[in-house]
C-alpha cells in the first residue's frame, strides 16, 4: 500500500505539480478478470478518495479494435448489405461513470480532449456508402455496441461518501473482449482536469477454455483432426450404447 | 448453468444447448434426417455467430452420421462404390464451399447467402416432399386399388448417354461416374456453406436423378456425409477457426439421447404421416427465413469484425 501511495504521489507530481496537495487515490477490487468456463459476467469495484473539492469521472476503455459496420438496403425485394464503413479504431469496451452529469462538470473541449463520454469519442470513420453519412454509421456503431452491453447506455452514477470517499461498480458482461483495459479516474475542478490516474485491468481467458482457444488458433490442423475424431468416436459410442 | 464457449467467445446456458440438441436429435431420429437444416438456423437464432454455427454443426453431423450409418452398414445398405465416388466429388465441393464461405464472409454477404440457400433448397425439397406425401396419403386412403401399374425401374434419358459408365452392383445401376461425381460436388459446396450434411438434397437426388433403389439411399448418403462433413470440419477449423468443440459436444450429448427417443417413436407412426410432418417443418423453416429476408429489419446496421486473421 505504501508503494502504491508513493507511485500515485509520483504520478500526481507529474500531472499537476502546482497542485500537489490535491491528490486523487483510486484502486480496483481486482486487477485481473479471469474468463473461466463458468464465466457469466462480473462486477469490479472501483473505490478511492479525493482531497478537497471536485467531481470524479471514471472512464473504462477496452483495447481498441478495427470494426466494420454494414448497412442493409432493399434490393430486388430483399434486404442486402449494401454500404459499409471502416472504423479505424474503436474501444472494444467503453463505460463512463461520474459524480455529476458530464455537461455540468466540464466544457466540451475538455471532454473531447480526454474522450470522456460517448459523444466525445474520437472514432475515425471511413464511409463507403452513398446512402448514409458518417454520423449515421457512428450512431449505429455505438448503438450496436450498447446492445451487446459493451458500451454503457448512460453515464453511471458515482456515489460520494462524506465528500471524500467515492465508489462505483463496473459491470463486465459475459461477452466482454479480452485484453488490457485502462481505467481512468479524473478529478475535475472548475471545468479543468486537475488530477488523473490510470489503472490497468487485465481481462483474460484462463483454464481449459483459454487452452482450447490457443490450441485451435495455433495448431488449427491438429485441432480440426481432434474435433473430427472426437465427433466420430462419440457417434460410434452412441450407436454402440443404444444397440440392442 | 452458464458455460463459456471458447471459440464462439460467448456464454450460453448448458441446458438450453442440451435441450436444443435433444429436440433436433428427436426430429432426426423420428424422420431419419440429419437435422443440420434445423440446427444451424436455430444456433444462429440463439446468437451464435453464423460462421461458428456452420463450422460447429459440421462436426456434429460427423458424429450423428457415424452413429446412423452403422445400422445401415450392418444390414448391407451401403453402396460402397457409389459412396466413394460421391465422396470424391464432395471433397472437392467442400474445399470450394469453405473458400467461398471465407470470401463471402470478407464481403459481408455470408449471412445473406446462407439464408438464400436455405430458402431456395428447403423450399424446393419441402414443397416436393409435401406434394408427394399428400398424394400418397390420398392414395392409401382410397385403399384397395391394388396393383398400381408397375413403374419402370427408371426412365432412360440423355443422362444415360454420358461417358465413363460404371456398374454399381448394389444400386443395380449402370451409369456414368460423372453423374454421382457432380452431384457429390454440388452437395459438398452447399453442405459447407449451409452447415448441413446435405442429406435432404442428396437423398431425393439419388432417388430421382440417379435412380438408386430406396433401400440403399439413406445408408449410402450417410456414408458419404461422414467424409464430406469431416472435410468441411477440418477446413472450417483451419481456414476460419470456427469449430467450437465445447458447443459440438454439448449438442452431441443432447442429440444422441433425442435421436434414440425419436427413433423409437417413429416405429409407431406411418411413413406418409411422418413425411407430411417433416415437409411441413422444412417449409416452416423456409418460410421463416424467407420472411426475415423480406420484412424491413428493425436494425439496418450490423457489426462485423474489422480485423482479418
Amino acid at each position: 500500500m505504501k508503494r502504491l501511495i508513493l507511485i500515485i504521489a509520483l504520478l500526481m507530481g507529474n500531472l499537476g505539480a502546482a497542485r500537489a496537495n490535491e491528490p486523487l487515490v483510486a484502486d480496483l477490487s481486482k486487477h485481473l478478470v479471469a474468463i473461466t468456463t463458468g464465466f457469466a459476467g462480473t462486477d469490479v469495484l472501483l473505490f478511492g478518495a479525493v482531497d478537497g473539492e471536485g467531481e470524479v469521472v471514471v472512464v473504462v476503455r477496452g483495447p481498441a479494435k478495427a470494426e466494420i459496420v454494414r448497412r442493409k438496403d432493399r434490393q430486388a425485394g430483399i434486404w442486402i448489405n449494401t454500404g459499409s464503413a471502416q472504423v479505424e479504431s474503436a474501444p472494444s469496451f467503453y463505460r463512463v461513470a461520474s459524480t455529476k452529469p458530464l455537461a455540468e462538470i466540464a466544457p466540451v473541449a475538455v471532454l473531447d480532449r480526454h474522450q470522456i463520454g460517448l459523444d466525445h469519442l474520437d472514432l475515425s470513420i471511413d464511409t463507403k456508402d452513398s446512402g448514409a453519412d458518417g454520423t449515421a454509421y457512428r450512431d449505429a456503431l455505438i448503438r450496436l455496441k450498447q446492445k451487446k452491453g459493451l458500451y454503457g447506455d448512460v453515464v453511471q452514477q458515482i456515489g460520494f461518501m462524506s465528500h471524500r470517499l467515492f465508489r462505483t461498480e463496473i459491470h463486465f458482461p459475459a461477452n466482454v473482449p479480452v485484453g488490457t483495459y485502462l481505467v481512468e479516474v479524473y478529478l475535475i475542478q472548475g471545468g479543468d482536469v486537475i488530477s488523473a490516474q490510470t489503472t490497468p485491468l487485465v481481462i483474460s481467458k484462463i483454464g481449459v477454455g483459454a487452452d482450447l482457444f490457443d490450441f485451435a488458433h495455433q495448431q488449427a490442423a491438429a485441432y480440426g483432426l481432434i474435433a473430427i475424431m472426437l465427433a466420430a468416436a462419440s457417434g460410434w459410442l452412441a450407436a454402440a450404447a443404444f444397440k440392442k | 448453468m452458464q458455460i463459456y464457449l471458447p471459440i464462439a467467445e460467448m456464454s450460453v446456458n448448458v441446458f438450453l444447448i442440451l435441450g436444443l440438441g435433444g429436440g433436433v436429435g428427436f426430429m432426426s431420429g423420428l424422420f431419419g434426417v440429419g437435422g443440420g437444416f434445423l440446427m444451424t438456423p436455430l444456433l444462429i437464432f440463439l446468437g451464435i455467430p453464423p460462421a461458428v454455427a456452420v463450422g460447429t454443426e459440421a462436426a456434429q453431423i460427423v458424429a450423428s452420421s457415424v452413429s446412423g450409418v452403422l445400422a445401415h452398414w450392418r444390414r448391407g445398405n451401403v453402396d460402397l462404390k457409389m459412396g466413394l465416388i460421391l465422396t470424391m466429388g464432395g471433397f472437392v465441393g467442400s474445399f470450394g464451399g469453405v473458400e467461398l464461405f471465407k470470401w463471402l464472409r470478407g464481403m459481408g454477404q455470408v449471412d445473406l447467402v446462407i439464408a438464400l440457400c436455405y430458402v431456395v433448397f428447403l423450399g424446393i425439397v419441402g414443397g416436393m416432399m409435401f406434394i408427394e406425401s399428400i398424394q400418397s396419403l390420398v392414395q392409401s386412403h382410397r385403399a384397395g386399388e391394388a396393383g398400381v401399374a408397375r413403374k419402370k425401374l427408371h426412365q432412360h434419358t440423355w443422362i444415360h448417354g454420358l461417358p465413363f459408365k460404371i456398374r454399381f452392383r448394389r444400386s443395380k445401376l449402370y451409369i456414368s461416374a460423372v453423374l454421382p461425381l457432380s452431384l457429390g460436388l454440388l452437395v459438398g459446396v452447399l453442405a459447407a456453406i449451409m452447415g448441413v450434411g446435405g442429406g435432404f438434397i442428396m437423398v431425393p437426388a439419388m432417388i430421382y436423378l440417379l435412380g438408386m433403389p430406396t433401400s440403399v439411399v439413406v445408408g449410402t448418403s450417410l456414408f458419404q456425409i461422414i467424409f464430406v462433413t469431416a472435410n468441411s470440419t477440418f477446413l472450417h477449423a483451419t481456414r476460419n477457426f470456427t469449430v467450437d468443440v465445447v458447443l459440438a459436444l454439448l449438442l452431441l450429448l443432447g442429440g444422441v439421447i433425442g435421436a434414440q427417443i425419436g427413433a423409437k417413436m417413429s416405429v409407431r407412426m406411418k411413413g406418409e404421416q411422418l413425411r407430411v410432418l417433416l415437409a411441413l417443418i422444412v417449409l416452416l423453416v423456409c418460410v421463416k427465413l424467407g420472411i426475415d429476408l423480406i420484412t424491413t429489419p428493425t436494425e439496418m446496421f450490423t457489426l462485423g469484425a474489422g480485423g482479418k486473421h
